[in-house]
Order: C-alpha cells, then sequence, then structure tokens
C-alpha cells in the first residue's frame, strides 16, 4: 500500500513556490542578459535597499497609500449606500444600473485623461481608485442583500423583529460574505488602477511619477524595485484590512452555507 | 380566534381551496390532517399573513407564534440568543432550552447542532414568543421517543389557554396534544 505524502506546512511551501518564481525570474534575465531589460533578483534588491535608505521613498510610499486608501474608502461608503439603496427601491436601481455598468465598460484610461481635464491632478489617483472600486462594492452589496434568507425575513416578521435587528441579525450577518469578497478583490484593483493614473498624470510625491521616471532614464532596476513595493504595500494592506474586517469572527458563526436546515 | 371565509387558492392550475370555510375558537387544539398538497401548510402561512395571494376572508384576532416546517434559525446566532432575540427575556429564554433539554448546549451555533437539536431551538422559540395562537408545521420531526414526550407536555402545559393550530403526518403526535381534528381531503 502506498504511503500519501506529508503536505509540507504553508510557510515552507510559500517559500518555495516564491523561491522557485525567483528562480524563473533569474534565469529569464540570465537568458536576455541586458539588466536595461530585465534586471536580474540581486540587481533589483540592491536597488530597493538603495531606495528604502532614502526619505523620497518614505514621502512617495506614505503619499499614494494615502491617496488610493482615501479613494478606497470612499468608494466603499458610497457602494454600500447606493448598494442598500438599489436592493430596496426599484427606481433607484433602474436609475443607478445603467451608470456603474458605463463605468464597469469604460477603459480606466479614459477616466484618467477625463480626470486630467475635470479635476486637480493631485486628486485624480483618489479619483480613479474610488471609480474602480464603487460599481464593485456596490454591485457585492446589492447582490448581498438581495440574496438575503426570505425564510428568515418571514420568521422576523412573525416575531415582530424591529427594523434594527432584521439589519443587525439578519441583513448584515447575509451581507458581510459578500462586502468582505468584495474588499478583498478590489484592494488590488484600486492599487492597479491608482498607481496607473499616478503615472499617467504625474502626482507629486507618488510610486507611478517614481515608476515613470524610472522609464524615462531607463532606471529598470528602480522600476523593478518600485514594483516589488506595490506588491508588497497592496499584500500587506490587504492582509492588515482582512484582519480588521474578519476580526475575530468564527468563520462557523458565518457559515451561511449552513442557513436554516430543512428538517423535512 | 380564527375565521376562515369562502376562502379561495390555486398554484398555478392546482385548485387548493375552492370556497373553504374555518371557523376556530380562542383556545384550543386542532389538528389538520389530509395527504400532501392537500393544503395544510399553505393555510397556515394564510393565517399568519405570509401569503396574502388568495380569495375570500381570513381574519383572527391574536398575536400568532410559529413553529415552521423548516427551523429558520439565525445562523450568526447562538441557540439562546435565537430564542431570546424574540422575547428579551433571560429567564424563560434559559428555562425554555432548559424544559426542551438544551440547557448544556445553549452557548452553539445552529451549524454546531443536530437536526433535532435545532427544532428543539425552533420549538422554544416559538414557545417564548408572547402569543395567543401557536400554528405547528410538522413540529416534532426529527425528535426521538422521549424528548419528543417531554417537548409535547411542555407545550400542552404552556399553551393550555391558547389556540393551537398542528399540521403533521404523524397521528399520534396530534392524539399526544389531544386534538380535534379538521380532515382535509
Amino acid at each position: 500500500m502506498k504511503k500519501r505524502a506529508k503536505a509540507l506546512p504553508a510557510p515552507l511551501r510559500f517559500l518555495l513556490v516564491f523561491a522557485f518564481w525567483v528562480g524563473v525570474w533569474w534565469i529569464i534575465s540570465a537568458i536576455v542578459g541586458k539588466e536595461v531589460l530585465i534586471p536580474s533578483p540581486p540587481v533589483v534588491t540592491v536597488h530597493l535597499i538603495g531606495l528604502l535608505k532614502t526619505s523620497d521613498f518614505y514621502l512617495s510610499v506614505g503619499m499614494s497609500v494615502l491617496r488610493i486608501t482615501a479613494g478606497f474608502a470612499a468608494a466603499v461608503l458610497l457602494g454600500v449606500i447606493t448598494g442598500v439603496l438599489c436592493a430596496v427601491s426599484k427606481t433607484a436601481d433602474a436609475l443607478l444600473s445603467p451608470l456603474f455598468s458605463v463605468i464597469k465598460a469604460t477603459p480606466v484610461a479614459s477616466f484618467i485623461i477625463l480626470a486630467l481635464v475635470w479635476i486637480n491632478k493631485e486628486l485624480i489617483p483618489v479619483f480613479i481608485s474610488a471609480l474602480m472600486v464603487l460599481p464593485v462594492i456596490h454591485g457585492n452589496v446589492r447582490e448581498g442583500i438581495k440574496s438575503t434568507d426570505k425564510e428568515l425575513l418571514e420568521m422576523a416578521r412573525i416575531f415582530g423583529f424591529s427594523k434594527k435587528q432584521k439589519l443587525t441579525r439578519i441583513y448584515l450577518p447575509s451581507v458581510a460574505p459578500y462586502l468582505t469578497a468584495g474588499v478583498k478583490t478590489c484592494l488590488g484593483l484600486a492599487w492597479k488602477a491608482g498607481v496607473a493614473s499616478e503615472v499617467l498624470c504625474f502626482a507629486a510625491y507618488s510610486i507611478g511619477n517614481k515608476l515613470y521616471q524610472s522609464k524615462v532614464y531607463l532606471e529598470t532596476a528602480d522600476m523593478f524595485a518600485w514594483t516589488v513595493t506595490v506588491i508588497v504595500i497592496s499584500v500587506i494592506i490587504e492582509k492588515l484590512l482582512m484582519s480588521l474586517v474578519v476580526g475575530n469572527r468564527s468563520r462557523k458563526r458565518y457559515d451561511n452555507s449552513k442557513k436554516t436546515e430543512k428538517v423535512v | 380566534m380564527i375565521t376562515v371565509k369562502k376562502l379561495k387558492k390555486s398554484f398555478d392550475d392546482k385548485i387548493i381551496f375552492n370556497g373553504f370555510d374555518l371557523s376556530l375558537p380562542d383556545k384550543g387544539t386542532y389538528y389538520i390532517s389530509g395527504p400532501s398538497g392537500s393544503g395544510k401548510t399553505t393555510l397556515l402561512r394564510i393565517i399568519a399573513g405570509l401569503d396574502t395571494d388568495y380569495e375570500g376572508t381570513v381574519e383572527h384576532d391574536g398575536v400568532i407564534s410559529y413553529v415552521f416546517q423548516e427551523n429558520r434559525l439565525i445562523p450568526s446566532l447562538t441557540a439562546y440568543q435565537n430564542v431570546f432575540e424574540v422575547c428579551r427575556d433571560k429567564e424563560k429564554t434559559t428555562y425554555l432550552l432548559k424544559e426542551v433539554g438544551l440547557e448544556a448546549d445553549s452557548d452553539k451555533y445552529p451549524a454546531e447542532l443536530s437536526g433535532g437539536m435545532n427544532r428543539r431551538v425552533a420549538i422554544a422559540r416559538a414557545l417564548a414568543f408572547d402569543h395567543d395562537i401557536l400554528l405547528l408545521d410538522e413540529p416534532f420531526t426529527a425528535l426521538d421517543g422521549e424528548i419528543k414526550k417531554s417537548v409535547i407536555s411542555l407545550i400542552k402545559e404552556r399553551e393550555a389557554d391558547r389556540l393551537i393550530l398542528l399540521v403533521s403526518h404523524d397521528e399520534s403526535e396530534a392524539d399526544a396534544l389531544s386534538c380535534e381534528r379538521i380532515e382535509f381531503r
């Protein structure tokens, strides 16, 4: 009888996968043989350490984080409000649905160029991040409310639940998984769109601006170092936010897959 | 008191009620029997005001509590919280959970309880709610012999002065609750 191989611990598995892809990067870099096209991992690491020693790095990172987080937070807030509104009002849904469809279908570059005409360039990353996040959060919240268990709502009606009880006991637990999934998806989206808009609008003290300058001066290693920075910050923010959103709620408690059990 | 006059109800082409009349007093225990699809659950839903798509008159003069065919417990609340939520009375909640044999499991969530345990929470919740009329739709399904007996005697003891309407496939449950019968065909 064959023995099943023991699964590796998660951190070790992560390290091995990470090492594998760094290895692939290194091999490709060696094959290309030109640091200006694809710099090797050690060269990028040296550049990244160099950047970490400058105050400019922290100012740029801080300002980018501030702008993108502000856009993200505003979109989450607005998305929750419009999502609730559209779930409870058919008129609001009919009016707002085409708007969100247009936002989703329009290329982000079009919005960035339009925003360059409309608003202060320092605010463009805030606006663009918000615009990319808004339809997703709106859609998820709307869907979460619409998929609330009708049987639980009937139960609430029979037992005379107040509006507050319905909201906190039935609607919020129903929306929470949808909102959490939306927030998780949108963090990456906000970062990508936010940095892209920084590149195109030359926002002062921004990661996007640094990326653009690296490209202009053909500092490919710097470009890679800034990209690594974006990825690391995005992962850190995602972990932080998820720990905040999910908190200490046990999975079991919020497991809506096991809703009310039918006994007949 | 429940009064149903000339009730007409159909699902697509299937007529469930065609001029059905029913009059029940303020208290008493009644058992609705009949084959599957004869409209037993539908009648309970109409009386409770959950189904309003019918013709005729349905009136009642009291607050309704309901043990649904499904448990309909809130998954994010414990057994205790599910009961407490409808009465806001700690003593009553603790007493009823003890009476249905769930004192030790009151801090567990529905996903952590068996089907029978969840059924008992649903019954305790219906009894905890301040009501005049109790609608029971297959309430004892998934309950074992001894537990079923103790839950039935709890209902008999607490609901003696109220109106109970029971729907069940098991006639022995109606006998145990000393019900008068209403036959559906």
